[in-house]
């Protein structure tokens, strides 16, 4: 069939997946981008679960999109718009509450209320965690090298190759080493004294992790969600517009304007190999594709353990993927409102309704919430990041209703016992008597929740493991180990196939960085 | 459910000072600015000429409270300042004050304000910036106490040639014998107050700090007692043009702090911003960025901040090419210019104003060495109807504008 005939196949529409499938059209190919579920997006969608009341169902708010794709991309055009998202108030059991603002005269206001000390002290974090944002940033955008040992000298090599790395001192570097090793509660208590304060910048430290505050190496992801950035703007978080399925919508409409073309409902069950090289892909309805080049943009045990036999793997590399954390420890409660939640720490509508609140009280907190993770339970008093996107963008609900997102931690994979429908009710319940703490009337005014389990993540979103990030943000997983050591380049060991989604380098979030880079060593490689 | 106005809800706006009640009230054309964390009057008035021929001619009161203020009182606390600035603290006598600026390790400026020693073992410490941390770094192990009176303590500016007079009248005791750079306890209004003789202007001028309490009644007392003086409530855009002819510089726009900079070559020395007179070289023992500064004493300054004065024909001369009278911004300009001799920059301007007490196009400029040398003839670019086009101009020393009654 001519038809079924491309120069490139890319599995999965995700963001990565589209978003590579378009720089290679933009490059002259031919390129088709196949997707198991009915809607384009992965983990990056809006979905209507209640009518009228639309969610952005697992990604939900967008930082680290690449401005360059953005450029690239067209996306302004193709109707891409991040609203700002502009503080994070954190609740207190004493009815009071901690707020960081846009604005630094006011944050500084704010916390000075609470500690004079800290409020100094977050001056200079801010500073030093920039700084070492902008030199860490310039990586992400870099194909890993592939060092032959792991030392430290290695790794200051590595920080080396930013292009704003020659602008710090040692002094700078060894701060940045030691944040990549860190637990992020000691990086906080060196800078600290407020609990809500260190609680919730520990949280970022934490997320889509199977580890704790106090687990080392949570440092770096914290710092990795430093370097979120709109329009050039380091650090700001952003809402976009239509929810998260916004972004791929916009993706999705450029890809196409390129001439890619998006088929849905088209699930591959395997890629086809022919003397030694990825030629096409089958479908699970039996239908074959064939192309000079295959990528995967689905997630790394899928894309090596699944789709391609592991006879044309090496053993190392199978064990490696075999041994890439993937376990899930995240979920999210979505919530349809006919009114807005009324917190008591800050009566009436105001300013903390149009930002993210967190639930994360101290670094103590979030550090037992992790202990029952430990031990195969969701946490009984968890961390949460609550946002309500209709009050950033009104046509997410009906006129005066509201919708709600609640990212929640801990929520195993592999919840003891197992998650059936008693025990995600239960979770659910857990999320609104902790959100009714700090806001009593919100129970009242419930139409709707849509609970999602990480293995709801991997039943609907088809992320194998049901981790947010395709794999946890763990230094060993990361630059060039990301997925697997010497294969960060989105090359694999098989030819013509290749691997650009958020299980490779430089990892998870709605960023593209992976989708692009993979294409430009795609092209690099074209012959 | 109630609307929580954003507007109206206190912590979600920027601080107020003490004397917001009055300058509110004063402030017709709504011109507030940002300064230290608070709302501070721009200008009372849409133009700023009375406000500035105020500081010149008769006397400007100005609200100064956004400044940060710490009290440094205990056994070490001259040894704690001893160490942080570049000057001889130990030398210094109660009731004198001292302006400098303090740096990190490598000699470069943190920030810049004044010490005034209130007693022997007590002192008050002005910026622009929180120094809280980086006080309470350095005094590790020594016995004294930084307490924060930013909001504690409110802070007026009188400044003009009637500044005396009028505090001569509200004050209790009489401002005369008050030397330059000197500080007495009185009162106004039967409220204490210290009056120091200082001021942000290069004019005949004091500052008046006191409870923030007691702000309303001496706002009162000294408008009362300068109403047949010509007292004029004034914004710190007035006060913006005024420094610049008195060859002050400020924080975040003529240098960057230590503290902020992105790159080395943001950084500043006191040497490079002219405060060398302010780095006490035979001080005994150690301070913050000693070393540094010796090597950079002897071995010299690759840059320097000096005056510049824009010839005001070969102005008048671009603007003529394309048939226009010479265009001058109405206020200081916070903006890098560049500088040239012939082809080659040779600094920047960070601040530029018209001044119109000496009728001169003025500016604060870092030059390289040797181009700073008084004497010197550059360029400076100026922007005529959208091109870019090069001026003549003549490096000067500092201050542009020195009246004989500042001290005196
Ligand atoms: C609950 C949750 C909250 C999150 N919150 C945020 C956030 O707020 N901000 C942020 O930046 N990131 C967030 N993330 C992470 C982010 O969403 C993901 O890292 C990112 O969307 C991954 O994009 P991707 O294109 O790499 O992969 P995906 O979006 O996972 O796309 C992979 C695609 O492959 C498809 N696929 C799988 N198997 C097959 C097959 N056999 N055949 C065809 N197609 C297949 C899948 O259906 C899917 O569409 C969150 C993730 C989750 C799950």
């Amino acid at each position: 069939m001519a038809s079924n005939t491309y120069d490139a196949i890319v599995i999965g529409a995700g963001h990565n997946g589209m978003i590579a499938a378009a720089y290679l059209a933009r490059a002259g190919k031919k390129a088709v981008v196949l997707e198991r579920r009915e809607i384009v997006g992965g983990a990056a969608v809006t979905e209507e679960i209640f009518p009228g009341y639309r969610f952005s169902e697992f990604s939900y708010v967008v930082s680290l999109l690449r401005p360059e794709i953005i450029r690239d991309l067209e996306l302004p055009r193709h109707g891409l718009k991040i609203l700002p998202l502009p503080s994070t108030v954190t609740p207190l059991d004493n009815g009071d509450y901690l707020a960081g603002w846009d604005d630094h005269d006011l944050t500084r206001r704010e916390i000075y209320r609470h500690s004079p000390r800290d409020a100094e002290a977050y001056d200079e974090y801010s500073r030093v965690m920039a700084r070492a944002a902008k030199a860490i940033k310039p990586i992400i955008g870099l194909v890993p090298p592939d060092p032959s040992s792991l030392s430290w000298r290695d790794m200051k090599g590595l920080l080396k190759l930013g292009q704003y790395a020659h602008s710090l001192s040692e002094h700078e570097l060894y701060r940045i080493a030691k944040l990549v090793t860190q637990s992020s509660a000691d990086l906080l208590e060196e800078w600290f004294e407020l609990d809500p304060l260190k609680g919730t910048k520990a949280a970022s430290g934490i997320i889509g992790t199977y580890l704790g505050p106090r687990s080392p190496g949570t440092a770096y992801v914290l710092l990795h969600h430093y370097m979120g950035e709109i329009d050039g703007a380091f650090r700001a978080w952003g809402f976009a517009k239509n929810g998260t399925g916004g972004v791929t919508a916009a993706i999705a409409s450029s890809a196409r304007a390129l001439g890619v073309e998006i088929r849905t409902s088209a699930a591959v069950d395997k890629v086809i190999v022919r003397g030694g090289r990825a030629a096409g892909v089958a479908l699970a309805n039996g239908d074959e594709l064939t192309a000079k080049v295959v990528m995967s943009a689905a997630d790394p045990k899928r894309s090596f353990l699944q789709f391609v036999d592991q006879q044309h793997f090496p053993d190392e590399f199978v064990q490696a993927i075999r041994d890439f954390r993937v376990r899930g420890s995240s979920g999210k409660v979505n919530i349809a409102l006919s009114g807005l939640p009324d917190f008591t720490c800050l009566p009436g509508e105001g300013p903390l309704h149009r930002g993210a609140i967190s639930i994360s009280p101290s670094i103590e907190y979030v550090e037992r919430a992790y202990d029952d993770a430990k031990y195969g339970n969701f946490s009984r008093q968890p961390y949460m990041d609550i946002i309500i996107p209709s009050m950033i963008d009104r046509d997410m609900a009906p006129p005066g209703h509201h919708v709600m997102s609640c990212f929640v931690q801990y929520a195993p994979y592999d919840v003891a016992g197992g998650w059936d429908d008693t025990k995600k009710e239960a979770f659910g319940e857990t999320v609104i008597a902790t959100i009714e703490k700090y806001a009593p009337n919100i129970r009242g005014m419930i139409v709707g929740k849509q609970v999602i389990t990480p293995r709801d993540i991997e039943r609907i979103a088809g992320i194998t493991g049901g981790n947010i990030f395709h794999g946890e943000l763990l230094l060993h997983q990361l630059f060039f180990m990301r997925p697997a050591p010497q294969w960060a380049d989105f090359r694999t060991p098989l030819a013509g196939y290749y691997f650009g989604a958020a299980g490779a380098h430089p990892g998870g979030g709605v960023m593209g960085a992976a989708g692009k880079m993979a294409a430009n060593e795609i092209l690099k490689d074209w012959q | 459910m109630p609307e929580l106005s954003t507007v109206h809800h206190p912590l979600y706006q920027l601080r107020r000072t003490p004397f917001h009640a009055r300058t509110s009230q004063l402030c017709l054309p709504h011109n507030w600015r940002r300064w230290g964390g608070c709302i501070a009057v721009g200008s009372y008035d849409l133009g700023l000429d009375r406000e500035y021929w105020a500081i010149r001619n008769h006397a400007a009161l100005i609200d100064i409270s956004p400044l940060i203020k710490y009290e440094i009182g205990g056994p070490d606390a001259a040894r704690l300042l001893h160490r942080l600035t570049p000057r001889d603290i130990h030398r210094m006598q109660v009731g004198q004050v001292y302006y400098t600026g303090w740096c990190d390790d490598d000699g470069k400026l943190l920030d810049d304000g004044t010490v005034t020693r209130i007693g022997e073992k007590s002192f008050r410490l002005t910026a622009a910036e929180p120094q809280y941390r980086w006080l309470s770094m350095n005094a590790v192990g020594m016995q004294v106490q930084v307490t924060e009176l930013t909001e504690q303590m409110a802070a007026l500016s009188l400044q003009g040639p009637k500044s005396r007079t009028i505090l001569n009248l509200a004050c209790e005791q009489p401002v005369d014998s008050l030397k330059y750079f000197r500080m007495a306890f009185n009162r106004i209004a039967g409220k204490a107050v210290s009056v120091s003789r200082t001021g942000y202007t290069g004019d005949l001028g004091y500052e008046i700090w006191m409870d923030a309490a007691d702000a309303l009644v001496i706002w009162d007392a000294l408008m009362a007692a300068g109403h047949d003086y010509g007292i004029t409530p004034t914004g710190i855009l007035a006060m913006d043009m005024a420094r610049v002819e008195a060859g002050l510089f400020m924080l975040d726009v003529d240098y960057t702090s230590a503290s902020h900079a992105w790159i080395a070559g943001q950084r500043s020395s006191p040497y490079e911003m002219g405060l060398g007179w302010t780095v006490n070289l035979d001080k005994q023992g150690y301070f913050v960025g000693r070393r540094a500064l010796e090597r950079e004493h002897r071995e010299g300054s690759s840059w320097k901040m000096v005056g510049l004065e824009i010839d005001w024909e070969g102005l008048e001369r671009e603007y003529a090419a394309v048939g226009m009278p010479p265009q001058i911004p109405a206020s200081a300009v916070r903006g890098s210019i560049p500088i040239y001799t012939g082809p080659r920059q040779v600094g920047y301007a960070s601040t530029s104003t018209w001044s119109p007490v000496l009728k001169k196009y003025i500016a604060l400029v870092h030059l390289q060495q040797p181009f700073h040398a008084p004497g010197t003839r550059v360029e400076i670019e100026v922007t005529v109807e959208h091109h870019r086009r090069k001026s003549p101009a003549t490096v000067v020393a500092l201050p542009f504008y020195d009246p004989e009654w500042k001290k005196k």
